[in-house]
């Protein structure tokens, strides 16, 4: 550890101090700015000067928040997301359980053939399974017996490609905590009798709750955040409204009506509660990764 | 001892876990599988021959897809790699610069600088991507390869894993030595420490380059030109033009086929470097 005075670790660190400055510090800024203002139309609105961007103070918070729509949204969001987290971590801690199990044949292929969909983009997962969602191409409607883009089903279809998608980075995150452990541990357990289901409930899963929170609060992040999934799916159905999630509706508010003031607002809202929940995932990194910092 | 290990070696549980995870490798391998099938498959095919049944018209399909808006596929192809590669060969490079500077040096606001860029991992990309669009839109940078490429390199969390990476990997006494012989900073950052952190450099390249790879909502908010599409952004508007045209379905899911192969061969050779853990030091095969 170099303790001497010297400029080579503030030099070395230029790029990333730099990059986070124009990259992230001054969008976040810029986007803070953008949602204290409006653009304020005098007169007839024609003409050069008849347009001024004026400071609304929280006007456009105030908005966002008395919005029914992007409430409808976040109401969509919230059942999407109790669905994946719950689905998802658990497949994912049920699959690392099992990998990890005394005598578990071809763990090698199911871990490589479970990881797989990581490496597939969003979107083409979502045109896969929107594909194979149509009555027309695959079965899976009939299975069901209810069309997996129809409005009843619709969440459901949406989460699958969610689950589908991270359930093997979740579980190879899991995996490998669980590897850390000690095999005495088990040993000892197996000594007394313990059976491998016992040794799983009541030693893996408590040694691993950390973790299971770290992947958590990470996953509550991501899926709150959901877009590429239902805008890749919008073309195959007429069920997912161009506002179905919070970010679409900032995408739309944005790009599509122009209302950048209002679109700002909203993202400082979902930045607002992402954030509130990332402090506890914070706190969980600090005590059990960042100890030797 | 023994009867106990016996009876784990007759306990039902046993068979459970192997059945467990074969089914859940026969639900993450099913779209996967699927679209390599129906890549194959002529318009007709799709819609009347059975799900999983090889078609005719895989040839056809390459060529419609060569032949789509005079051959943009292969540019979106192009562009991705671009995109990922590059993006990921300098986001390892400042992750690992970074990594190394922060667990090897000890110097006035290293604890701020390193909170203040892991705090980045707590901001939505949302947040980020429009008003980079807007600031890039006011340099001129707006749907330029550029405006894709620069606000993927800064990557808080492979910093994190690269100053845990350094942590471990890189033995404080080379260091003291190199020091003694009168090596400059330079000549042990590129000497003895990026040479000993190679392989946590591979792990950090491979998951930087897949998330490049498959990021959607930046290129799709930057980009209007569709020559400088990514794969994600090129398959998305053709889906979002041939919805309501069956023939195209055919191209979609032939140009999702090949733009799995490289992510999938990727992922295929490089398994011992898929790690999510980076605090041992070394890669275990």
């Amino acid at each position: 550890m170099t303790t001497r005075k010297s400029w080579a670790p503030y030099l070395f660190l230029t790029p990333a101090v730099t990059l986070f400055a124009l990259f992230l510090a001054l969008p976040i800024g810029y986007t803070v700015y953008l949602s204290l203002r409006r653009t304020k139309v005098s007169g007839l609105g024609l003409g050069k000067g008849s347009k001024r961007e004026i400071f609304v103070g929280l006007d456009n918070y105030v908005a966002a928040i008395g919005d029914g729509e992007l409430w409808a949204g976040w109401l969509r969001v919230l059942g999407y997301a109790v669905l994946v987290l719950a689905v998802m971590l658990g497949l994912a801690l049920v699959f690392a359980l099992m990998l990890d199990a005394a005598r578990v044949r071809l763990a090698r292929f199911s871990r490589i053939a479970i990881f797989l969909p990581y490496a597939v983009p969003g979107v083409a997962a979502s045109l896969m399974w929107g594909f194979l969602y149509l009555p027309s191409v695959s079965p899976i409607s009939e299975l069901f017996g209810v069309a997996p883009l129809s409005q009843s089903a619709i969440v459901y279809s949406m989460a699958n490609v969610a689950v589908w998608g991270g359930t093997g980075f979740n579980m190879l995150v899991l995996y490998t905590n669980l590897r850390a452990i000690s095999q005495d541990l088990y040993q000892a357990a197996r000594i007394d009798g313990a059976s491998e289901l016992q040794i799983a409930l009541r030693i893996k899963i408590p040694i691993l709750a950390p973790a299971i929170i770290l992947v958590t609060v990470f996953s509550i992040i991501a899926t709150i955040q959901v877009f590429t999934e239902p805008t890749t799916l919008r073309p195959l159905t007429n069920t997912i409204s161009s506002t179905w999630s919070p970010l679409m509706k900032i995408y739309r508010d944005a790009f599509v009506t122009g209302d950048l003031y209002a679109a700002a607002a909203t993202a400082v809202v979902i930045a607002g509660i992402s954030l509130v929940l990332s402090f506890g995932f914070l706190r969980v990194v600090k005590n059990h990764a960042f100890g030797e910092a | 001892m023994a009867r106990a290990r016996a009876r784990a070696a007759y306990a039902p549980l046993g068979l459970a876990p192997t059945g467990i995870l074969l089914i859940g490798s026969v639900y993450c391998l099913f779209p996967v599988s699927w679209v390599v099938i129906a890549a194959t498959k002529t318009s007709g095919e799709l819609f009347s021959s059975s799900t999983f049944s090889l078609g005719t018209g895989f040839f056809q399909n390459l060529a419609d897809l060569a032949a789509y808006r005079e051959g943009v596929f292969w540019l979106w192809m192009l562009n991705t790699l671009l995109y990922a590669g590059g993006g990921a060969l300098l986001s390892t490079a400042v992750s690992a610069v970074s990594g190394y500077t922060l667990a090897k040096y000890r110097f006035a606001g290293r604890n701020l600088i390193f909170n203040i860029l892991i705090g980045g991992i707590l901001v939505p990309a949302v947040v980020l991507a429009i008003p980079q669009y807007l600031l890039f839109a006011k340099v001129g940078l707006a749907d330029t390869y550029w405006s894709v490429l620069l606000p993927q390199i800064l990557h808080p969390y492979s910093i994190y894993l690269a100053r845990v990476y350094a942590g471990a990997a890189i033995p404080d006494s080379l260091l003291e030595a190199g020091r003694i012989d009168g090596a400059s900073h330079w000549t042990l950052l590129t000497r003895v420490a990026l040479p000993l952190m190679g392989p946590g450099m591979v792990t950090i390249f491979l998951f930087q380059f897949v998330a490049i790879w498959n990021n959607f909502l930046l290129p799709f908010i930057m980009l209007g030109d569709d020559g400088k599409f990514p794969l994600t952004v090129g398959l998305y508007t053709m889906l979002a033009a041939g919805a309501n045209h069956p023939s195209l379905y055919n191209l979609i899911l032939i140009g999702t086929f090949l733009a799995l192969i490289p992510l999938i061969a990727l992922f295929l050779t490089m398994q011992r470097f898929w790690r999510t853990d980076l605090s041992s030091g070394a890669v275990k095969a």
